[in-house]
Order: C-alpha cells, then structure tokens, then sequence
C-alpha cells in the first residue's frame, strides 16, 4: 500500500478504532468480530467494504495490520463522502471527515439510533462504540455535533443542559461524585459511550471557543448531573480509547476543560481531562486531586492503602459492588491487597468515569498502569503515554510471582543469565586495607579484562548493583575468587563480561575498600563462611580441572584478597591459573599479590604463579616468602595447597576449608562454584588478618619468588611494577578461561541435578497414594 | 472441559462453573458434584497438614469412559475441580498441574480483592478471561 498521511485527528480515531477492534492485542486484526463489526457500521454497501478490505491489502494478508486497518479506515472515510475508492485518493484527498461508523454496540445501538437523528452534522450518533469522529470534527469546527452528542446524553441522562463542561456546574467537591453516581447508574453506560466525549470535550475546547458556549447547554445535558460534581465530565469521556475515538475533539476538551476546570474546581477538570486522546488518561488536576485523597487516608505518599480502607473508600461512591470490585482487579496491578498511590489513582480514575457512565474497561488502559520496572506491553499504542505514573517498584514488590510474572521473571533472568554467562558480577572490590593496592590491582587488571570472573561468586547479578556498594568483606571473597589472588580489588572487578558496569564500579572501588560493592558472591553460595574452605575447595576444583597443577592455584583464586599490605598491588594473578600451564606461566607473570592472606599461601604454592605482582610485596613478604618458598614446595598438588593454605590460613579457616575441599574433591564441577565464594569471603576476611600471616605472605612469597622475583618493595621501578601488572593480566586471562570452563560445568552438573529433582518430583506424588 | 472451584466445607457450594463446551454442562455439574465425595476422601486420606504444594494438587479423581476428573485443594479446603474430556489424551499430569496453579494463583488474586467476600460467587471478569483462556488451550 502507498504511505498514508494521516491528520492528527485521523490519527488518534484511528488508533482508537484499531485499539477497539484489536481485541486481542496482537497488533493485528483478524478481518472478524469488530472489525466487521466495523464496517458495517459504516453503512456502506458490501461490495464497497470487499472492495476497501481489498484496497488496503488486508485480503492479500488475511488480517489487518496496523497500517492496513488504518488504510481501509481511510478508505470508508472516502467511500462515505462518496468520492471513488481509488488507492491514490488515500493522500490525495483532503479534509476528508472522519469516517463514520454507526455504533454496533446493542446499548449503545439504542440509544444512538435515538440520537442518529440522521443531523448530517451529528455524527455523534454514533453510538458508543465509535466516538462520533465526525462529530469531533464538526466540533472542532463548530460545536454543532456537540449538540447532536448532547441529545444523546440527553436521552439517557435527561439531565439538565448543565454545561457538560462541568465549569459551570459547580463542581462540588469530589466527594459529590459519589452522589453522581446515583445518576449514573443506568445512564452511564449507555449515553456516554463516547460520543460523548467527543463533543463533550468539544465544549471545552479552547478551540472552539464559540462552542462552547453552545456546547455547554448542550453538554450539560450530557453531563449527568448538571451540578454535579466534577466528576461529571467524566462521563461524557467513553471508559475505552475504542469507544473514543474521539481523539481530536478530546484533545481540545481536554484542553478546554482544564480552562474550564481551574475556574470551576480542579475535580472537574480532572474528569474532563481525562479525556480523549487518551480516554484514561489522567489530567494533572485530577492526579492532585486523586493525591489529595490518598493523603486523606494514608500520609505517606509511598505506602500503601489497605484493601478494607480502599474499600470504605470506594465504596462512597456507591457504585455497584460488583463494579467496586472489578475496578480493584484492574487497578491493583501487583495483586497485593493494597494500593500503592499510582494503583490508587488508577482506581479513582476508574471510579470516575464508571460514575461518569463510562464502562469499564476489560483491561487496564497503559495510562493508568502503574510503572512497574519490568512491566512492559504497555504500548498500546495510542496512549499518550501514562499520566506521571512512577514506575511503581514498590507497589510492586514481586511479592506475588503469580500476579508479577514479568518483575518476578527478572530477578530469576538475571540470576539465569549471570550464571549463564558464567561471569560473575564484578566482584566488589576488595576490601583491602590498602586502598593503594587495590588501585594498583585494578591498574593490572584493566588490562587483562577481568577474565576472572569469578564464576560463581560473581554469578550474582541481581545483588551486584546493590552489593557492589557493599563493601562487605563476603564481596571480596567473591570477587577473590575470582581473582585467584588477585588481592585486589580488580580481579572482582572482573566480570566485566557480565556486567559492565559492574565492572567499572569495581574498578573504582578497588581503590577503596568500601568499594567491596562487588556483587555479592551468588547467593547460593555461601559466601561468609570459610574463606579457607572455599579455598581449599579451589583448590579441589582446580586439581580436578586437567594439568592444573595449581589446582591449589585455582581454589585461590578468590582468596586471593587484596593484600593486606598496601604494597600488595599485585594482584591475585596467581590464582587461579586455569590451565596448568598457564598458570604457570601466569603465576610467573602474574604479580602474585601475595598479601598475607592466607590464600596467598596457597598461591605461592603456585609456582606458576609466581606472582610477578609481588612486586608490591612488602618487605616482611619476602621475608615470608622465603617461608613460603619451604611451604609451597611441598605443596605443589592441590593437598598441598590445601595444606598450605591450612598453615597459611587462620585455623578457622582451615578447617572450614578443608572439610569442604574435600567435599568439593568429589564433585569437581559443581563445588567450584561455591568454594570460590567462600575462598573470596574467607580470604575478604583474611584479608585484613592477613598481614599477620606470614606464611601465606611466605607461600605467596614462593609463589613470587618462583617468578622472577620483583622486589617486592614498594620501591620497585615501574617498570618491575609493569611486568608485573602484565604478568598479572596473564593470569588472569589464564584465569579467567579456568573460570567459564568451570562455569560451564558448574552449569552441566546443575542441570543434571535439576533434572533429577524433576524426577523425582514426578515419582513423588506416587507414594501418597 | 470444564472448571469448577468449591467453597470449603461445610457448606460445599461450587463458588465457580465454568464449562466450555456449554452443552451437556448440568451433567458436569453433576460429575463435580459426585466427585467431591472422592475429594474429600483423598483429603482424609492425606492426614497430614496439606502444606505442600504438591499435596494440593489431588491428581486424577476418577476416570469414566467419557471424561477424567481432577482435583486439586487448598489450604483453605477450597476445591478445585477439572474435568476433561478422556479423548484429550495429549493433556499430561504436568498441564493439568500448571492449570490448577493459574487457578489458584487467580483465586488468591480475587481473595486478595477487598470488594470480594470469601463465600461468594466469583464474578470477575478477569478470572473469567483466565479460565476462558486455560480452557481454550485444552480445547
């Protein structure tokens, strides 16, 4: 089909019209139900219709698209002004009214049929379903439909010409729109339907200035009860957006009747505003007045209204229980028993235009839906968008996974995807006393990528962005993990695969120890608990993984905390060598950070990672590392990493750890995971005891001494300070690769075990009977 | 295929019928009727608190050559009753076990409605919209 230009006007009744016909919100519509509906009510004859359906391709398709329903509405509009249906006429013509549809709803059919008087400028008669557009239109030009609206409303509400327009009805308070409602009962839905608002809103157009005097008289007859309170005006606004389609009368109501309201009572103008182009949507005035209400009953604007004091509420407004009740299902959207103040102002709006005679609608209109963080179709299309509805997190806490499948869901994804992708979250840095070493991690770091994500410590997105502000020492060790020794912070910072941003915070955090924000170790791992178990496990882990020889090297990795000393710059880089081999090469390289911890003692028992780091090694590290050196000898297989780590460990760690590595020993895959959250952790809290031991300053010592050596004095040159950053960076690619590897075991095994528990789950219910 | 949710007992009144094939539905009614015999039979049978979700779901009540019924129960003693058509054989027990969660979830979501009585029938137009699409997958 040739590109369609559509007025604004056009644009907004079709947007309604196809809001109304796509029942099922599939953006597309099946060429049945409404839409035939539809046209039918255009009252053209079928070959015109067959012809028209053709034109905008929807036989070629099978259903109407968006543009093709907005093509064939375009085409009824021609075909009812009578000019030839050409494909060319869509642009060409000009000034083409709206086309016109008779209303299909039965009520509705009634009452317009009534109405339909025929008046050539009363397209209002529309009857419900379709918001007289022409009437719009004429009431954009003259406020005369608005008079064939007003019979309408008349008929039905037979209420005194009180100017719709609610300006001049005295708007009460709100509270006299429950008194409204008695009016509305029966009238309400059936004359407002829309056409109502069309012209309703026409009065109140600035556009039509004129009209709206005229309109009023006749508004008012629309209005249900002329005096009646603001909420009134309401009524005339159709409940759907495919009831109004009056879209461009509505907008200047809207317009209008904001004028209108300041000067009567801001009550009113909210109704009225909430008019067309969006139906739902809500004015300013009435949002404060709907706030107003909500402080009455609850002070705090971010709590929370109960259901018993939301019903007392509402139930004021005597409208039907029934109804009471489907306006909660549709506006408490977090199905928690309590409204929030968007989902509170949801409600109120609902009320109001139910009382204003609109119905209801069956599900609720995106500008009333609360913003919810992960709360998504809303789209709909037309809306304007939502009336200043915060996103309503709070409202929404995923209290109810059933009602909140999407906020559920993605607290679940995230989970899913960090483990998925196998990177931990950056893990926070670390907390090591000496922000001058974590500074100095993460300038190692930054070149090697945070290839250690430290898997499973990492693993937790959804506590990263919150964690990362932690400093908790439970972050290090997860980010320690990682880092295999990376004492600094950087290693933790190394999920940058996961999380970006993640990434950057923990960059910026090593420096500070509070920066320990790295993302909390997974929360299936239980982080806090032993730092030497979880480094044992490592070390158990890595054992298993092939040739790693450091297997011990590997069960550090997180541990690797960030030195205690400041001079510890290097980063854990020794840990965790992935592959034997590079860990050797890496332990070479990688600037042992061989802070005290503990950890380090196991590391140092890496040759391989003869922590080049080690350069920011202190004086007493060298000392320790000649210790270590005897240490780690000994200790090249992942025992003797474990027992390197015992001696280097606090005896609370070591024990912790050990008895865990050697639970990890058995299932290499899935422990590793965990160990290294706990290595992170303990050696978090090692971290700051670390200084005190010596041996692991030994074992790291060793570990550095292996490589060459890097005067570990803070002294060292830069360039020794650069080799071994780039040592550093190569443990942790090493590193790193050992990370997804174990990961994606981890991930194996994990869905193994699933698998089992589904079975077993199966067989369960077996055994009851 | 049809839904039916049953108040607790004593009383034992169906809160909500909904069938989609609407003819033969009083025999329905009748099944669900007779089959909250064996509800509560297997519900004494259980002893035990019912608190796991997986007690609650009843399973396959009884067949007959025409159709199969199955419950499920709530903490509250809320019965849910499903009966289908014995020639949908493709419905395995896990379909049927997510339809009666989405029936609960949907009924903790009307208990959670302040306008709606516990005891009363169910009128919501969103549960209705629910069950209407459950039923529509099975059918």
């Amino acid at each position: 089909m040739e590109g369609l230009t559509l007025s604004e006007a056009e644009q907004r009744y079709y947007c309604d019209l196809f809001s109304y016909c796509d029942t099922e919100s599939t953006k597309k519509v099946a060429s049945n139900g409404r839409v035939l509906e539809l046209f039918r009510a255009a009252q053209l004859p079928n070959d015109v219709v067959m012809q028209i359906m053709e034109l905008c391709g929807a036989t070629r398709l099978g259903y109407f698209g968006r543009s093709q329903f907005y093509i064939a509405l375009k085409l009824v509009a021609v075909a009812q002004s009578g000019l030839p249906l050409r494909v060319e006429s869509l642009n060409t013509v000009k000034d083409l009214p709206l086309p016109r549809f008779v209303v299909s709803k039965n009520e509705q059919e009634s009452r317009h049929t009534a109405l339909y008087s025929s008046d050539a400028d009363n397209p209002a008669s529309y009857s419900g379903v379709i918001p007289p557009p022409p009437g719009r239109i004429q009431v954009k030009k003259g406020s005369v439909s608005h008079d064939a609206v007003q019979q309408r409303t008349s008929t039905d509400q037979q209420e005194s010409t009180s100017p719709v327009v609610s300006p001049q009805q005295s708007p009460p308070t709100s509270p006299h729109t429950w008194r409204k409602h008695s009016r509305h009962p029966s009238g309400g839905n059936n004359e407002r339907p829309l056409a109502g608002p069309g012209p309703f809103w026409a009065p109140f157009s600035e556009a039509q200035p004129g009209s709206s005097t005229s309109s009023d008289p006749i508004w008012s007859g629309h209005s249900p009860p002329p005096h009646q309170e603001n909420w009134v005006s309401f009524a005339d606004t159709p409940p759907t957006s495919a009831l109004l389609a009056m879209h461009p009368a509505s907008v200047q109501d809207q317009t209008t009747v904001r004028t209108v309201a300041s000067a009567t009572t801001t009550n009113e103008i909210r109704r009225q505003s909430s008019s067309y182009d969006d139906p739902w949507k809500i004015t300013d005035e009435q949002r404060q007045y709907y706030v107003n209400q909500f402080k009455t009953i609850q002070p705090d604007l971010n709590g929370f209204i109960p259901g018993s004091a939301a019903k007392e509420f509402f139930t004021k407004s005597k409208l039907p229980i029934l109804e009471l009740s489907h306006i909660w299902e549709l506006s408490d959207f977090d199905k928690d028993g309590a409204l929030t103040l968007d989902e509170f102002c949801a409600a109120f709006h609902l009320v109001v235009a139910r009382k204003n005679g609109y119905d209801l609608p069956e599900k609720l209109p995106e500008s009333l839906m609360p913003k919810l963080i992960d709360l998504e179709d809303s789209t709909v299309g037309e809306q304007t968008g939502e009336v200043g509805y915060s996103s309503s997190p709070a409202e929404a806490p995923p209290s109810k996974s059933p009602s909140m499948p999407s906020l559920n869901q993605t607290w679940p994804e995230l989970n899913q995807s960090s483990e998925d992708t196998a990177i931990v979250h950056p893990v926070p840095i670390r907390m090591t006393p000496s922000k001058i070493h974590m500074q100095e991690m993460e300038l190692k770091r930054t070149g090697s990528d945070h290839a250690n994500p430290t898997s499973p410590l990492l693993v937790k997105p959804p506590d990263l962005p919150e964690e990362n502000k932690m400093s908790s020492s439970v972050k290090f060790t997860a980010g320690n993990t990682v880092t295999d020794g990376y004492s600094s912070s950087d290693s933790y910072a190394s999920d940058p695969e996961q999380i970006g941003s993640t990434v950057t915070r923990q960059r910026s955090h090593s420096g500070t120890s509070p920066d320990n924000t790295a993302p909390p170790p997974p929360p299936p791992r239980p982080h806090p608990s032993h730092s030497r178990s979880s480094s044992l496990d490592m070390n158990r882990s890595f054992s298993v993984t092939p040739g790693q020889q450091q297997a011990g090297v590997v069960a550090y990795p997180p541990a690797v905390p960030p030195r205690p000393q400041p001079s510890q710059g290097a980063g854990p880089h020794v840990h965790r060598p992935v592959d034997a081999e590079g860990l050797i090469a890496h332990t070479s390289t990688s600037p042992q950070q061989i802070p005290e911890q503990p950890n380090f003692a196991d590391f140092s028992q890496f040759e391989a990672f003869a922590v080049s780091g080690v350069n920011k090694e202190e004086e007493d590290e060298i000392e320790t590392h000649s210790e270590v050196l005897q240490v780690e000898k000994p200790s090249d297989s992942a025992s003797s990493l474990r027992v390197a780590k015992a001696d280097g460990r606090v005896e609370d760690k070591a024990p912790a750890n050990v008895p865990t590595s050697a639970g990890k020993g058995t299932t290499p895959l899935a422990p590793p995971p965990k160990p290294i959250r706990r290595r992170l952790k303990s050696e978090d809290e090692l971290r700051p005891e670390a200084e005190e031991h010596t041996q692991k300053t030994g074992v790291i010592a060793a570990v550095l001494a292996s490589q060459p050596s890097i005067p570990r004095s803070v002294g060292k040159d830069k360039k020794a300070i650069q080799a071994s950053i780039r040592r550093n960076k190569e443990t942790n690619t090493v590193l790193a690769r050992l990370n997804s590897e174990l990961q994606q075991q981890l991930k194996d095994v994990l869905e193994e075990r699933i698998s089992l528990e589904v079975q077993l789950e199966q067989l369960r219910p077996f055994s009851h009977l | 295929v049809l839904v039916s949710i049953i108040s607790s007992p004593p009383q034992n009144y169906p809160l909500y019928i909904r069938s989609v094939p609407t003819e033969n539905e009083l025999k329905f009614h009748y099944t669900v009727h007779t089959s909250l015999d064996v509800v509560d039979e297997k519900i004494s049978a259980m002893g035990k608190a019912l608190v796991d979700q997986r007690e609650l779901y009843l399973g396959l009540l009884y067949p007959t050559e025409d159709y199969k019924v199955y419950g499920y129960v709530t903490n509250s003693k809320v019965k849910f009753v499903m009966v289908v058509d014995s020639s949908n054989t493709a419905l395995r027990d896990n379909e049927i076990r997510s339809m009666f969660r989405k029936l609960h979830n949907s009924y903790t979501d009307i208990m959670c409605n302040p306008f709606y009585n516990p005891g009363d029938r169910i009128h919501s137009r969103a549960f209705d919209n629910m069950v209407n699409s459950m039923m529509m997958q099975v059918c």
